[in-house]
Order: C-alpha cells, then structure tokens, then sequence
C-alpha cells in the first residue's frame, strides 16, 4: 500500500535538508529540522537506535551523511549510542545522539557518567517523549533525566526552533563541556513548518583525545571531584538560563499569567491570541535550570499563575518552591490542583476548557459534534502477508495439537507486538526492549506452565543476547522464537548489524544470529521459513517438548521491504469450494481477507501481498491463483 | 487572513502524508504561513490515521474541535471518526471506497452502510462530495494515485486558499516523468469532479 511513486517524492526532497542554501524556506518535518540544524552546527557524528518518534531523524542522515562527509550509525542499542556520541565528543568532535524517551533510560547507565566526565566538543541528546503513547509502552517525562542526571535542557515547540537550538546548545555545550538535552515530544518531532535555512558548516570528523583519566575516568577518588565540578556548572547555568533571550516573557496587560514550554506553548498561544485574552505568557526554553530570577520578573505584578506543560507537573514545582523560596503566596494553578489532567498529551480544547474555568471568562468555542452512526474501531495489525502472521498460526496450531493449556507468552517490542489481538492473543506479558527473554526465564523458575515467547531480530541484538545466557546458564526451559524478517521494521525499515548494509548505507558485515546462539550452548536450534505452515508446525511440536531453552529462528522478510510486493500472482477464493467455515479469516485474519455483503469470503486484490499462507491453510484447498 | 484549518483522515498507507505535505510546501510557496501536523508510528500499520494542517498565523497545527474548514477522508468510516472536528461549515472530500476493520467478526462491530455514512455526513456538513478514489486512480493509470485524485478534488472546493497552478506546480517539481502524467490525470479528475458537481 506504501505509495511508491511518492517514496521517491520523500526521499528526493530529503536532500534538500542537505542541499538547500542558507535563507532558504524549507517545509521541514521536526525531525527533518533536528538534521539540518546538527549540519548547520558543524556535527561529525551521529548514532541513535531507531524509535518513534525520533526515527525519521535517523533516516534522513542516513541518507545525507556521506553526502555530508560526516559519520552516522544505526548503533546496536541507546546505550552503545550514547557511548559512541560521548566518546567523539570526548575527542572534540561535534557529536548528536537522538533515541525515544524509553531509549534513555537504556542509554542512563552510562549518561549518568557521562556529565561526570564531560565533553570537549559539544554533544547534544535529544529524547523524544511520546505524550498518549501514540507509539510507546509509556508516557514517561524525561525532563526529569535533566535533574536526574544534572544537566542542562532546552525544549522546542517548533520544528524552526529545533534547528535553531541544536546551533546554541552546541555552543552551550561546548562552553560548560556538558552534553545538553533537548526533548521533545511528538506534536514538535511530527510537526511540520516553515523553517529557514542558516549556513552549513563542515563537520570535524575526527579529533584528539587527550588522555586524562582524572577527568574522564570516574571512580570514586576522581567522581567526588566531578560531582562538585557538575554543582558549580550547574549553579552557572542556573544564571544564564536567567538571561537567556528564548526564555521569553509576552506581556498582555495580565493578572493571571502561563508559564509554559515545549508543544504546549503553542496551544496556550493560539488561545491566548484567537479570544485575546489578557493574559500574560513566559515561554521556557531552556526549561533546566530552571530560570528562577525571571520567574519572580514574570510574576511581579501577576495574581495568579497558570502551568501549562507535558506531562509530568515538573515546572509547576519548580514555581511552587520558587514562590516559597521567597516566601511569596500567589495561587498556582496546574495539575496539582486538577486544573489540568495529569496523562497524556494535552489539545487546544483542553487549554481553553482550562482557561475558561481559572479566569472565570468565557472563551468562544465551536460546537462540537458527534457522530449518529457507531464507528467501528481500527486497530493497527500486521500486514498482509506478514510473515509473523504465519507463525502465531503455526504457534498455536502447535499448542492445540499438542493440547498444551495455560501456555504463557511473553513478548518484545516491534510489530510483532500486534500478535495482541484476536485472534492471535499471543502477547501476554511485555515490559522493555528484550523483556521477552528475561521475563521468560522468571516464568520458567516460577510457574509449570509451558513459555513461548517472541523477539524481532534487531531487539534480539538490542538487548535480547543477556538474558539468552542467562537461560542456558540458569538452564531455564522455554521456547524462544526468534522472529527474523531482515529490518527493524516497526520503526520503518531501518538495517541492524545482521544486515549487510550500515547506516551509511556501506557495505557491512553481517553478524549471524544463529552463531551467537549456537555460541551461548543452546542444544535445540531450529531455523524455519514460517511461510511453510506444515513443517513450521513440526517443529514448533518438537520444540515445545525439548526440555531446554529452544530456539527457533523464524526467517522471512517483511512485507514492506523493498520489491517484496510487487511479484505478486493474484489469489482468490474459489466460491464453487468455499464452504464458508472462516478459518482463513477467523484464525489466519490475514486484512486481505473478507466477508462481502452476501456473506462470501474474498481476497482484496489490492491487498493481498500473495504469500500463499491462507492458501495452505484452508481445508477446502479452495483458494488459489485466479485464472 | 482567516485562519483555513484541513483535516485529513484515513487508513495507514494510503498515502496521506505526501498529499498534505504537497499543500503545505504549496501554501508555504503561496507565502502563507502553514503548520502541520503527522501521525507516524505504529498507527501506520493500518491503523487510523490523520493529519492536519492550519494556514494562516497559528502556532500549533492541532485543529480546535468542531473548527475543520475542509476534511478530506480517504476512507467512509475515518469520515465519520473525523466528525468531532468539523462543523456545519465545513466541506468534505469523500472517498467512498470502504477498507474493512481485520477485526469485525472477532469485535462483533459492524460497518455502516456507505450509503448512510453519506447521510450522516450531509446531516453535520455543509457539502459531501463522494468519489470513488481508488476506482478514478485505476482509470488513471494507477491505484496509486489515488491521493492525487483527493488532491485534485481538494484544489476545486470553495474557500480552498491555495491557486490550483501553485499545488501542480508542486507536483511536477516533485514527481519524475512517466508518473508524473498518471498523476496529473488523476489530479485533473478529482478536480473536475468537484468543479462539475
Ligand atoms: S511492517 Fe513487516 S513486520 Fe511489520 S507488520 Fe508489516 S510485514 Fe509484518
Ligand atoms: S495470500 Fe492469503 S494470507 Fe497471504 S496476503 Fe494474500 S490473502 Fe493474505
């Protein structure tokens, strides 16, 4: 379905994020902002590990780095690129490493240290939070990393504002030898605007690194050094965040007034402007530290102030200390008191609802309409012709035959995720990148039910290795299905290390995921092609009786890699021997598959990607090439 | 000017990204200021999808309930999702190909007639134009350009504040050759769709 006459249209106007002059106008993604500011800022490296809703910045680069004649990678994991961004920066060269909120916390062990040890060249680290989980398994704020960590961050509500401040937090960087976070969230990294271009600047590709181990080595004799050094950085900054001209007071003749950031801020402006209120509005950039002097600026001839921020009431706290600080009593109005909600993402009518009860005033609001007709929900679900379709079937085709009750299957992060839904109901426990191995290896100490769990290849290298060993080591018994399809595909097709290909788009060599496991002594190693129902089922039977930990690769690419859909044969229902029985569209529930009106099951031609799964699984053998 | 906000609704990989994108980039090269807003992610594997995007001086692309001047639905049921942000002023471009749920009979949810989602609609709006998209696309020379011809019908609509030369102007610089054409075709019959009706 991916429209590939307009692939192309994407992908020929990416290069302008790379070609475009200086004062040019560019309708940039916030993510395709996030590129052209590093390229302006002079960057020399970039890593990440692919993650919505920070991916596409990581697919532009990889499409303009070499171009660009700097260096980028699609890492193994957040850690390992923080690692590598922390190291260049270390040597002096610009570096930009972006990841999901989630990624940071796999990154943390080692950011931790990081602003212990310090940067030569500047480093930027951008999360992209993901307010309502549009595409993650929490909300969580990471502008709590900024004071988990000690370190400053400046939050954009724009994609002009992401490119911008990529510019000042190198220079911010590099003037306190700091890594600088920058977070988003996925209205600002999704958002798309004008943006005009600056001056691009080369990028130094390779520095010095001087050793220092003083400085860049912390235990405990040296990190008690460091952590003074951090203290005295940050009360430094604490002044400049007091200065600084994006932390920016609108005054509008208010007595109530917003202290506001991030993609927030433009809700509260186009409420504050489109009923003209009198309200006043402080827009904070850079959100850590905390700009305490012009909080008390912003607020001296104010009654009453208003919190208006994603998601966590972490700049209300900061008012409110601020306020006691200085022993000032003003109502503070956010979502401690409940005047906003305190989950998800907030929308324009949530604002104005809000401004509507604080000030008391009314605020002209459209009607709002409902619909009369019930809607039927739309779930995102595999695609046609996902080879992970073909597995849950064999799976629990396996399971039944086999007569195993109260199997317990734990899953991972990826689309396989979607094995949530009916009829497949193969996801029963998730909790991080790699948790299905890990929880699996719990389950097996701690029930006497049977395990199956599932894991994508490039979550197998995220953080799938560890808790392998851990089972053989601890000679846990389950069976792991290793659910291969060649992309990192949920996030849009990115390569990993068992691909030839790297984020450069070099050639590459391929890690092989068979040997790793071989290497950590699993005895049961079967590799299956999940298109072929009968004999996937055989196995899946053996493995589920193997008293070990059994690995089963499954291998098939996805349905969205390049050329998969266009050799295709046209399959269709023969109606003469469809006895309707729907175990193609009740068990298999391939989206290609239908009930029409007169309660005949067809094939959507314009769906179907022609894997012949349904074919082998219908006992009527009434579907086939159409003639 | 007057703020002009457009909603656009639909299924997961029909396109619906390029097509607002070719009206933004077509506003921002009109002069106006434009702001926009995408969905990718999970949601793209044949979820429900939008996008939206305000011109004129906004500062989020988020559209206000009940506040959508045009609403172009690439899909009958993603319509009538897309009710809460129109009014009875709004227009709105239908495709009236329907791409079913995977998972009605296992959720025991029926789709409604497209015939009364046409009602329904023409009940809250100011004006449904219905077209079937897909079967134009073919017609065209592609089912892939289907997105075009909710383009082309988009251009024609009242109140529409972009110039029709601006948004193909936009379209040659962006597509090669050969599906350049198709595309155009396509564009032109959803445009004279509208004009006609
Ligand atoms: S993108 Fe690939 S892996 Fe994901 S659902 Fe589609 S076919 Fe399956
Ligand atoms: S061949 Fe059958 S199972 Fe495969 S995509 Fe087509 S309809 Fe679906």
């Amino acid at each position: 379905m991916i429209d590939f006459l307009c692939v192309k249209v994407v992908i020929m106007n990416l290069k302008e994020v790379l070609t475009a002059e200086e004062n040019q106008k560019l309708f940039l993604l916030g993510n395709e902002a996030a590129v052209r500011g590093a390229l302006e800022a002079g960057v020399g490296l970039a890593s990440t590990y692919p993650g919505t809703p920070s991916s596409e910045i990581g697919d532009v680069f990889s499409k303009l780095a070499e171009d660009a004649g700097i260096y980028f990678e699609f890492s193994t994991n957040e850690k390992v690129a923080l690692e590598v961004a922390a190291s260049a920066a270390a040597s002096g060269v610009r570096s930009f490493t972006f990841m999901k909120h989630v990624g940071v916390n796999v990154a943390s062990d080692s950011l931790m240290s990081a602003v212990y040890t310090g940067v030569e060249g500047g480093m930027v680290i951008l999360s992209a939070d993901d307010p309502s989980m549009f595409s993650s398994q929490n909300e969580q704020d990471n502008r709590h990393y900024a004071r988990l960590a000690n370190m400053p961050m400046v939050e954009p509500s724009n994609p002009e504002e992401i490119r911008q401040l990529m510019g000042f937090s190198y220079e911010l960087s590099e003037q306190f030898k700091l890594p600088v976070l920058m977070r988003t969230t996925t209205r600002v990294s999704h958002m798309r605007g004008v943006v005009e271009t600056g001056k691009l600047v080369p990028g130094k590709t390779k520095g010095f690194f001087k050793r220092d181990p003083k400085r860049f080595v912390p235990v405990p004799a040296t990190a008690m050094i460091m952590h003074k050094n951090l203290v005295r950085k940050m009360e430094e900054l604490r002044k400049l965040s007091n200065s600084y001209e994006l932390n920016k007071i609108y005054r509008r003749n208010g007595k109530v007034g917003i202290v506001t950031s991030g993609g927030a801020f433009n809700y509260v402006m186009d409420a504050v402007q489109g009923n003209n209120l009198n309200v006043d509005v402080f827009k904070v950039t850079l959100t850590y530290p905390f700009p305490d002097e012009l909080l008390l600026e912003f607020i001296k001839d104010l009654d009453a102030v208003i919190v208006v921020e994603e998601v966590d009431p972490i700049m209300e706290k900061e008012v409110l200390s601020i306020l006691g600080k200085n022993g000032i009593k003003m109502a503070v109005h956010g979502k401690l008191d409940q005047s906003l909600p305190l989950i998800y993402e907030y929308t324009p009518n949530i604002v104005m609802d809000m401004l509507e009860t604080v000030l008391n005033q009314e605020i002209k609001k459209n009607q709002v309409l409902n619909s009369d007709l019930s809607i039927p929900e739309r779930p995102p679900t595999l695609c046609p012709g996902c080879p992970h379709r073909s597995v849950y079937y064999t799976v629990k085709d396996a399971v039944n035959s086999l007569e195993l009750n109260d199997v317990i299957y734990p899953t991972d992060i990826g689309c396989y995720t979607l094995g949530i839904t009916s009829p497949y109901d193969a996801a029963d426990y998730l909790l991080s990148m790699g948790s299905s191995i890990g929880t699996s290896c719990g389950f097996s100490k701690a029930t006497n039910q049977n395990v199956v769990c599932f894991i994508g290849d490039s979550t197998f290298f995220h953080a799938g290795i560890p808790p392998l060993i851990n089972a053989v080591h601890n000679k846990d018994r389950f069976v792991l299905v290793i659910l291969d399809n060649r992309t990192t595909a949920m996030t849009g097709g990115q390569p990993h290390p068992g691909l030839s290909v790297d984020g450069m788009g070099w050639e590459a060599p391929e890690v092989s995921i068979d040997a790793i496991v071989e290497a950590t002594g699993v005895k049961y190693l079967r590799k299956i092609n999940p298109m072929n129902i009968k004999k996937s089922k055989e196995i899946f039977m053996e493995a589920l009786e193997f008293d070990g930990v059994a690995v089963v690769i499954s291998q098939h690419p996805c349905m969205l890699t390049k050329g998969r859909r266009s050799s295709k044969a046209e399959l269709a229902v023969k109606q003469e021997k469809c006895d309707a029985c729907a175990v193609c569209l009740e068990k298999l529930a391939c989206t290609a598959i239908y009930k029409d009106e007169e309660g005949k099951v067809s094939i959507d031609p314009k769906l179907c990607n022609g894997c012949n799964v349904c074919v082998q699984v219908c006992p009527e053998r009434a579907i086939g090439v159409k003639k | 000017m007057k703020s002009y906000s457009i909603y656009i609704s639909g299924v997961g990989g029909q396109g619906i990204i390029k097509t607002s994108t070719v009206m933004g980039e077509a506003a921002m090269k009109t002069g106006l200021p434009v702001v926009m807003s995408e969905v990718h992610g999970m949601a793209q594997r044949g979820g429900s999808v939008s996008t939206e995007l305000k011109i004129g001086d906004n500062y989020s692309p988020i559209i206000e309930l009940g506040s959508a001047d045009l609403l172009i639905s690439f899909e009958p049921v993603e319509a009538l999702r897309a009710v809460p942000k129109i009014s009875k002023e709004t227009y709105i471009i239908l495709n009236t190909n329907p791409i079913y749920p995977f998972n009605l009979s296992e959720s025991g949810e029926s789709y409604p007639d497209v015939q009364n989602v046409l009602t329904e609609l023409n009940n809250k709006a100011k004006q449904v134009y219905a077209l079937d998209a897909d079967k134009i696309a073919r017609e065209s020379g592609h089912s892939l350009s289907m997105n075009m011809v909710m383009l082309g019908a988009a251009t024609a609509v009242e109140g529409f504040p972009i110039e029709k030369e601006t948004i193909l102007n936009s379209m040659k610089a962006n597509l090669p050759g050969k599906s350049l054409e198709i595309n155009l075709k396509a564009f032109n019959t959803g445009f004279n769709f509208v004009k006609s009706s």
